[in-house]
This record gives C-alpha cells, sequence and structure tokens, in this order.
C-alpha cells in the first residue's frame, strides 16, 4: 500500500516537531496552529512550585517519547470498531482512533432537518466556519495548562463539533469514542458543544486504549456552551491504558437560565488531569461539576477545578470524590471564585477522600475567592477510610471482607453518579467501575 | 519642655495632613510619639556592615555573629515569595529600612529606672494599670531594646526565667543555643531569614518542670522610630509538664511610610507541657507585618495559638504547630479583621508527625468595606500514622459589597487510620437580623456592630478577660462607618 507509507512518511515522527503542514485545513486555521506551536514553545514547562501544580508530579510531563498516531491496519481498525461498545442507544456516534475519525453513525434525518450539526471537526470548520470559529478555543486556559492548551490547538486534527439549535431537544444521548492504538502514540480530542436557547443534549465521551500496558499522550479539550435556558449534560469515562499520560481542559459557559452538568470519571492512565472551568455568565445560570475517581496501584488523578461566578444569581455545585487505594494519589485544587457584583451566588464545592491502604496520598485545596456580598459558598473537604463498623456489620452478615470493602466503596462512590439522574448511563459507569475493582480483586 | 510640646504638635500636624484613612479611630491611643533619642542606630539599609554593627553593639558571641551572616546570606538568596503571596510585598523598600536601633540603654528592673518620656508612652498604653492587675509580668519592647523588664517575685521564685532575648542568650546560653532556631530554621522563609540576621529584642522563657505559671506573662510592642523594622525574637520552653500563658500585643503610632514587622516566634512544649500564646495586633495601617510563628509540641503536650489580627497594611502570619510526640496537640484560634487598604493574610499550620496526634483550627474573618481577608492553612498527614485527628472551621463574614475574602487550604493525607475534615463557608450580616435589632431601638451600626461581635463571641471567649474586653472595643470601632 504504498499510499500509507506515503502518509507515514510526511507525518512527523515526534509531536514535538511541531504541526504537520500536510494537513489539509483552511488557511487561517493553520495560522492559527502556527501560532499555538509558537506559544507552546514559548511557555514555560510547569514546576511544583506553580501553584497551579502544586504536589503534582510534574516530572512524569515528559513528551519526548510522543509521536503521532499511525495509520491503522484492517484489522485493527476491526478491534476497535468491536470494542466500541457503550450505550445501547443513542443518538448519533463517532469513533475515533488516534485522530482519526473511523466511524461515524449519523443522527436522525429528524434532527438534521431541526438544524442539529453533528460533524466532524475539519468538516464543521469548512461547511460552518463563523459558528465553528466563534466558539473553538474561545476560552483561556486559566487553571495551569495554558502549556498544553496550546499544544492541543497546535497539533489537533479531527474531532467532534456538535451544535443543537433553539430548542431542539435531543432525548438519547450523543456518544463519541477515542482510541489510542500502539506504544507512545498521542491523540489530542476535541469536542465543541454549542448550544442554542432552550436546547437540550447529553453527551458521553469514552477515552480508551487498544493495548493494555503502552504508554501513551492524551491532551484532550472539549468547550461546552450551554445557551440561554439550554440543558447540557456532559460525562467522560477516562479509562486509558495504565501507562498513559493525559491531560484534559474542559470549559462550560452556561448562559441565563441555563443548566450544565458534567461527570467525569477517571479509572486509567498513570497521570491524569483534568481542568474544569465553569463560567456563569447569565443569572439563574446553574452548574454541576461531578467526579469520581479510583486511584489504584501508582495512578495519580490531578484534578483543578474553577467555578467562576461572573453574573448575580447564579448557582454552582461541586461534588468530587475519590477511592484511593495501594500508592495511588489524588489532588484537588478547586476554586469557587465570586466576581465583583456577582451578588446572590450560591456556590458549593465537596471534596471527599477514601483511603484504602496506607501508601495511598490524598491532596485537597478547597480554595474561595469572594469578590462580592450577599453570597452563600461553602466548601468542605474530608479524608478519612471505611468505617469499622460498616465492615463488622457487613461481615456479621457472612459478607467476606473484600466484598465487603468493595460494596461500602462503591456505594461511596454511587452518590455521585446517581446525581447525573441518567439511569443508562449511571448503569454503565458503574459496570466500568466495577471492572476496575475485579482487576484488583480478580 | 515647651520645645518638646512644640515638637509633638508639628508632627502632630504634619500627620494629620496626610491621614487619610476614615476608620483609624481606635488607633488613636496610640497616636503620639516623643523625640527619638537612640543612641545606636546601625543607619539605613542592609549589608554584612549592618550584620557586624549589630553584632558589636549587643556584644554577640561568635556563633550568634555567624548565625546573622548566614541569614543575610538566605535572605538575600531567596526571592520573595509572590508566587502565592500578595503583589504587595513588592512595596517593600528593604533598602530604605534602619535594621537596628537601641536606646543604648540595658534593659530596666525598676519602674524609677526608667526614662521619663518612655514612662509617659507606656501609662498612656496602659502597662502600669496591667501590671496592678497582677499580670505576673510586664516585657516591654520600646524599639529594639526591651526598657523595662519586671518578674514578679513568685514567678522568680519559681524558677521562671522571662528575660530579654539578648539577657537570655547571654545568661542562659546552655538552654537558649540548644533550642534557639531548631523549630524555625533560618531558611524556612524570606522573612525569617531576614530575621535570623538583624534580631533583636524579644523574649526568652523557660519554665522549670512541672511549674504552673498561674498569671499570662505579658510584653508590649511599639514601633516608633519612622521606617524603622522591628525585628523581635521570642524563645518559650515549657519543661516537662508545665504550663504558661503568654500574651502579646502590638500597637504602633503612625508614619507615612511603610514599616516593616517581621518577627520569629519558636514555641518548645516538652513532654506534657502546655504553652498557650495569644497575640492582639494592631499595627498601623502602614504597616507589614510578616511573622513566622512555630510550635514544637512533644509527646502529650499542647500548643495553642489564639491570634488575633485587627491593624496593619499587610499580615500574613500562619501560626503553626509541629506534633512530634505521640499524642500530641496543636491548636490555632484566628481571628482577622480588614478593613479598607488591609489584607489579613492569616491561617494555621499543622504537621502531624507522630501517632494519635490531634489538631483545631477555627478560624473566623471580617471583611468591612474594600478590606481583604485571606485563610491560608496546610494540614499534612504523613503516611504510617495512625489515630491523627484534624479539624479545620474558616468562617468569613462580609460586610459590604466591596469586601473580600479568600480562602486556600492545603491538605495532605497519606494512609488509613486518620480523619481530616475541612469546612469553610461565607455569609453576610443578614438584613432581617439588621431590621429586627432597629426595630428595638438601635442604629445600624450598632446592630452591625453586635451582629460581628456574636459572630466572634465564641471565640473571643477563649482569650483572657483584659483581651477580650479590648478585641470587643477595637472591632466596635472598626465596624464604625462601615454601614450607612
Amino acid at each position: 500500500m504504498p499510499s500509507v507509507t506515503n502518509h507515514e512518511l510526511v507525518k512527523p515522527e515526534s509531536i514535538l516537531s511541531g504541526p504537520s503542514e500536510s494537513r489539509e485545513f483552511p488557511d487561517w486555521f493553520c495560522d492559527q496552529q502556527r501560532a499555538a506551536w509558537t506559544e507552546f514553545e514559548s511557555l514555560p514547562k510547569p514546576t511544583r512550585k506553580d501553584q497551579a501544580w502544586r504536589f503534582a508530579n510534574v516530572g512524569l510531563l515528559d513528551l519526548s517519547p510522543f509521536k503521532y498516531g499511525g495509520t491503522l491496519t484492517e484489522k485493527e481498525r476491526a478491534t476497535i470498531l468491536e470494542q466500541s461498545r457503550g450505550l445501547e442507544e443513542v443518538a448519533g456516534r463517532m469513533i475515533f482512533a488516534g485522530d482519526e475519525l473511523i466511524e461515524r453513525a449519523v443522527i436522525s434525518d429528524q434532527l438534521k432537518k431541526r438544524g442539529v450539526i453533528f460533524q466532524s471537526l475539519e468538516r464543521a470548520m469548512v461547511e460552518h466556519a463563523d459558528l465553528f470559529r466563534k466558539h473553538f478555543m474561545s476560552q483561556p486556559a486559566k487553571l495551569g495548562s495554558a502549556k498544553f492548551a496550546a499544544l492541543h490547538q497546535a497539533l489537533v486534527s479531527s474531532g467532534t463539533f456538535l451544535y443543537v439549535p433553539r430548542g431542539v431537544e435531543i432525548e438519547l444521548p450523543i456518544e463519541i469514542f477515542h482510541w489510542l492504538n500502539g506504544e507512545n502514540t498521542s491523540a489530542f480530542p476535541h469536542l465543541l458543544l454549542v448550544t442554542d436557547e432552550l436546547a437540550k443534549v447529553t453527551v458521553i465521551e469514552h477515552f480508551r486504549s487498544v493495548n493494555e500496558d503502552a504508554p501513551g499522550f492524551a491532551c484532550g479539550v472539549n468547550d461546552l456552551v450551554a445557551g440561554p435556558g439550554a440543558k447540557v449534560t456532559y460525562v467522560c469515562a477516562q479509562n486509558w491504558a495504565d501507562n498513559v499520560i493525559a491531560l484534559q481542559m474542559n470549559s462550560t459557559i452556561v448562559d441565563h437560565d441555563a443548566s450544565a452538568m458534567s461527570l467525569n470519571l477517571h479509572l486509567g492512565s498513570r497521570y491524569s488531569r483534568f481542568e474544569s472551568l465553569s463560567r456563569l455568565i447569565g443569572e439563574g445560570g446553574r452548574s454541576d461539576l461531578l467526579a469520581v475517581a479510583v486511584a489504584k496501584n501508582q495512578q495519580e488523578f490531578d484534578a483543578r477545578t474553577l467555578q467562576d461566578h461572573v453574573s448575580p444569581h447564579t448557582a454552582s455545585d461541586l461534588l468530587y470524590k475519590n477511592a484511593l487505594d495501594d500508592r495511588a494519589r489524588t489532588i484537588f485544587g478547586g476554586l469557587i471564585r465570586v466576581e465583583p457584583h456577582a451578588h446572590f451566588t450560591d456556590a458549593y464545592q465537596k471534596v471527599r477522600n477514601l483511603l484504602l491502604s496506607d501508601d495511598s496520598e490524598a491532596n485537597s485545596m478547597p480554595g474561595l475567592e469572594i469578590l462580592a456580598d450577599n453570597v452563600r459558598c461553602t466548601h468542605g473537604a474530608t479524608s478519612g477510610q471505611i468505617g469499622e463498623e460498616e465492615l463488622f456489620y457487613l461481615r456479621a452478615r457472612g459478607i467476606a471482607v473484600p466484598v465487603a470493602q468493595r460494596l461500602i466503596v462503591t456505594g461511596f462512590l454511587d452518590e455521585v453518579v446517581q446525581r447525573l439522574n441518567h439511569p443508562t448511563i449511571a448503569e454503565h459507569l458503574h459496570r466500568l467501575i466495577e471492572e476496575k475493582f475485579a482487576e484488583n480483586h480478580g | 519642655m515647651r520645645r518638646l510640646n512644640q515638637h509633638i504638635d508639628k508632627q502632630g500636624e504634619l500627620i494629620m495632613k496626610t491621614e487619610t484613612s476614615a476608620v483609624d479611630i481606635d488607633r488613636n491611643k496610640g497616636d503620639f510619639f516623643y523625640p527619638e533619642a537612640h543612641v545606636r542606630d546601625a543607619g539605613i539599609g542592609l549589608s554584612e556592615r549592618t550584620i557586624h554593627y549589630i553584632a558589636d553593639v549587643k556584644d554577640d558571641p561568635a556563633w550568634v555573629r555567624e548565625y546573622r551572616l548566614r541569614g543575610l546570606k538566605t535572605f538575600l538568596e531567596k526571592p520573595l515569595p509572590t508566587h502565592w503571596a500578595s503583589k504587595d510585598l513588592e512595596a517593600i523598600d528593604f533598602n530604605k529600612i534602619r535594621y537596628y536601633l537601641s536606646p543604648g540603654t540595658e534593659p530596666k528592673r525598676s519602674w524609677e529606672e526608667v526614662p521619663d518620656d518612655i514612662k509617659r508612652t507606656f501609662e498612656r498604653l496602659g502597662i502600669p494599670e496591667q501590671e496592678r492587675k497582677f499580670l505576673a509580668g510586664v516585657e516591654a519592647q520600646f524599639d529594639s531594646e526591651a526598657v523595662y523588664s519586671n518578674i514578679k517575685k513568685a514567678v522568680g521564685e519559681q524558677g521562671v526565667i522571662f528575660v530579654g532575648s539578648r539577657e537570655g542568650l547571654k545568661n542562659y546560653p546552655e538552654i537558649f543555643r540548644k533550642w534557639f532556631g531548631k523549630v524555625i530554621p533560618i531558611a524556612d522563609n524570606k522573612f525569617s531569614a531576614l530575621n535570623s540576621a538583624v534580631f533583636s529584642g524579644g523574649s526568652f522563657i523557660y519554665v522549670p518542670p512541672g511549674v504552673k505559671v498561674k498569671h499570662p506573662l505579658q510584653a508590649y510592642f511599639r514601633i516608633n522610630a519612622e521606617n524603622f523594622g522591628q525585628f523581635e525574637r521570642t524563645l518559650i520552653i515549657a519543661d516537662e509538664g508545665s504550663e504558661v500563658t503568654y500574651m502579646e500585643g502590638c500597637t504602633a503610632p503612625k508614619f507615612n511610610t511603610p514599616t516593616l514587622h517581621s518577627a520569629v516566634v519558636e514555641l518548645v512544649a516538652l513532654k506534657g507541657a502546655k504553652i498557650q500564646y495569644i497575640t492582639v495586633q494592631n499595627w498601623a495601617s502602614n504597616v507589614f507585618n510578616l511573622v513566622t510563628k512555630r510550635g514544637l509540641a512533644q509527646e502529650n503536650a499542647e500548643v495553642k495559638w489564639i491570634d488575633c489580627n485587627i491593624g496593619s497594611r499587610l499580615t500574613m502570619k500562619y501560626p503553626s504547630v509541629i506534633m512530634k510526640g505521640r499524642k500530641a496537640r496543636g491548636e490555632v484560634l484566628s481571628i482577622a479583621l480588614a478593613n479598607d487598604g488591609q489584607h489579613q493574610d492569616t491561617g494555621a499550620k499543622m504537621i502531624h508527625a507522630a501517632d494519635e496526634t490531634t489538631s483545631n483550627i477555627i478560624s473566623k474573618s471580617i471583611s468591612v468595606g474594600k478590606g481583604r481577608a485571606t485563610y491560608r492553612g496546610l494540614v499534612h498527614v504523613p503516611k504510617h500514622l495512625k489515630n491523627c485527628k484534624n479539624n479545620t472551621e474558616c468562617d468569613a463574614l462580609l460586610i459590604n459589597a466591596t469586601s473580600r475574602t479568600d480562602t486556600y487550604p492545603a491538605i495532605t493525607v497519606r494512609g488509613t487510620g486518620n480523619a481530616v475534615q475541612h469546612e469553610a463557608s461565607v455569609s453576610q450580616v443578614s438584613t432581617e437580623q439588621i431590621f429586627y435589632m432597629q426595630q428595638r431601638g438601635l442604629t445600624e451600626a450598632q446592630a452591625m456592630s453586635l451582629s460581628v461581635n456574636g459572630f466572634v463571641n465564641d471565640l473571643v471567649r477563649q482569650f483572657p478577660m483584659e483581651y477580650s474586653v479590648e478585641l470587643k472595643r477595637l472591632i466596635e470601632l472598626e465596624m464604625e462607618g462601615s454601614v450607612g
């Protein structure tokens, strides 16, 4: 297959050699990529002394081994498609492997007729240039990863663009898969979701690896725009292989009377950093930020969040729960910021760590910055372990210790998943959590 | 005498013209001063010469001189911590500060020997009255040297040592050297390094085993010379099973150029000992108050910091406890009030380093006008410790729409068997509350003041009586003019 060979030749091996010149994107997009690359190169590497990287194992962020994802063989393609099982019923589906869109289950004609756009990034930037340019990478990376956001922008080559017009409600979830394939490959997943007034949509993204022990690198962005009165639900099921270094940067813009809910489940990777910025820009807006992490072995999950209340009369509620075993580490750095004049803010933030081993370590930095009065802002952070009494109760009923522990831990995490109020997705996430525990006790 | 009065008038007039703050009423008590008669002046700026000058004047032993020089080196090497702290630190011009001043007098034992003008200063500060209130001893610092120090006979007979840090160094070198700089090393932070280089004044206290000091020991600090930083160094050692309470209050006359206060306070509570350290800080609103305070608690010992910050332009102070022995306890109770032009950046650090250690942090802050109150905390439970507990509660009260409050805790917990909880909330005085009180004939300001005092009341009650009265009065004064 000579064409494949050529393709591989023009593709730079290492991601550190910069954006590929061979991609067929509009000029303005290529200019942006070059500018982003310059920015990436000029920004300093994060160090632990940076507040935004406090406690993080920044030494793991060595990008030199990673290269672009290669082209798939037919067999690999078939395997990936077969393994891309998520929800039973969906409104639309996209499957990416190494940033290449390999399958797309289109949305119904009815939705299309009503103006829903569900396209790959490269098509959307041509066919819906104005809408795309207005929202693409429009939020600053405020939570420490400006360098990696620049890297993403420079190297992103595909992704999902979803636009839901005024008043359209998509009942079934939209499902997106991202696969890492091969040793030391990289992926730059991108999701841009824009909803207009009173629209409603649910999106679930799965992040997975084909090869169980293969090292890899993922640097993704997902930007969600909830228009006035819109309802957006976003779920991320991160289950990369255990040697993957992953960064994911999220921004959520919540307009007046809109509500956004996000749930991030972290199971895989060696080091996974997740930055979530929720900006409440209109009165009556509400944002729910949920996360569950099951950290084992030497995994490190590093979550940084900002609940940014720009407008008065807005609400946000964050609940992050971590279960830690072995030598795992978690970091939570969260901030509720109430901007001047954002009176009548109602913000809540809670992080709870359940430590299951003597070598696990939980770091919590729940923060508040309040620049307006007439607000109600509360945060809490707890770290503890399974209560002896709980365990005793279950043992007294003949349940073995490992099973009892698992029951207690899944019960602890379940509270977060239930908040989604979406039984099918909750069931799917449950199964993923159960599988992760089964790895240990199998 | 007439010349003296003229001088005061002239100075007073100058100050009146440049004063801008509207809510400084409470500080008028300390807003006066007498002509400076400093015999020993190290000049302006900081260099090795300054260090040698101080060491010469104080007749330091060689190891202290060496220690000071290391402090200077570390201070110069370390950058300002502006990557996390306020950029306001950049306003300090370290080359324009006088690092050492002394009236050139040895600490006085009897009241009669104290010079008249200094006596008048203390009279207005109320020290003799407090003496009459059976306080165990008074150690007053006027500029960098203690000019008056007296311990009640009873305390002395118990074998308690309560002297200035210089006397402690000279007369009790074996105890002093053993602990000096051990709790807070030179390189702990830029300002502890600065203090290590130029320290003078402060207290040295040693409580022998089993001795329980009934009355609180007290020291008053006061800045008098313009552009002059105070760098006192306090070391308190409570030997096994002993108990001591130390109180420190600060007032300062107002000056128009920034003044730096950078103290280091080290507490050592040996097995089963209890130390309680109480501070009411009311520096003038141009003072940078950058203080390092840390206690070491051995087995079954307890270190408790009660810290109240009302004054200063920028305070950065995070009293810490290292719980090094089994069942050691650490506690920080903190009240901060930030008014216009003030940033109270306070908090606590709790380092658990042994099994079954417990710590408690309760912080209450009030932000008024454009004031900013920040809580910054650290709780650390390293691995393989069992049954450690920490409880942290931070409550912030916002008075005006322009007030600001922040909370930045950092909590690290390793392993099972420990329990750590942190909770913070931000609220304001409800309009219903104010309305209710106004219905009963209180003005809005009185109602506000009552609410604020209610907010801090459960903490204030833990203060010794004299302090809680003074504190309530200070809060009332600060609240004046904040509403309406």
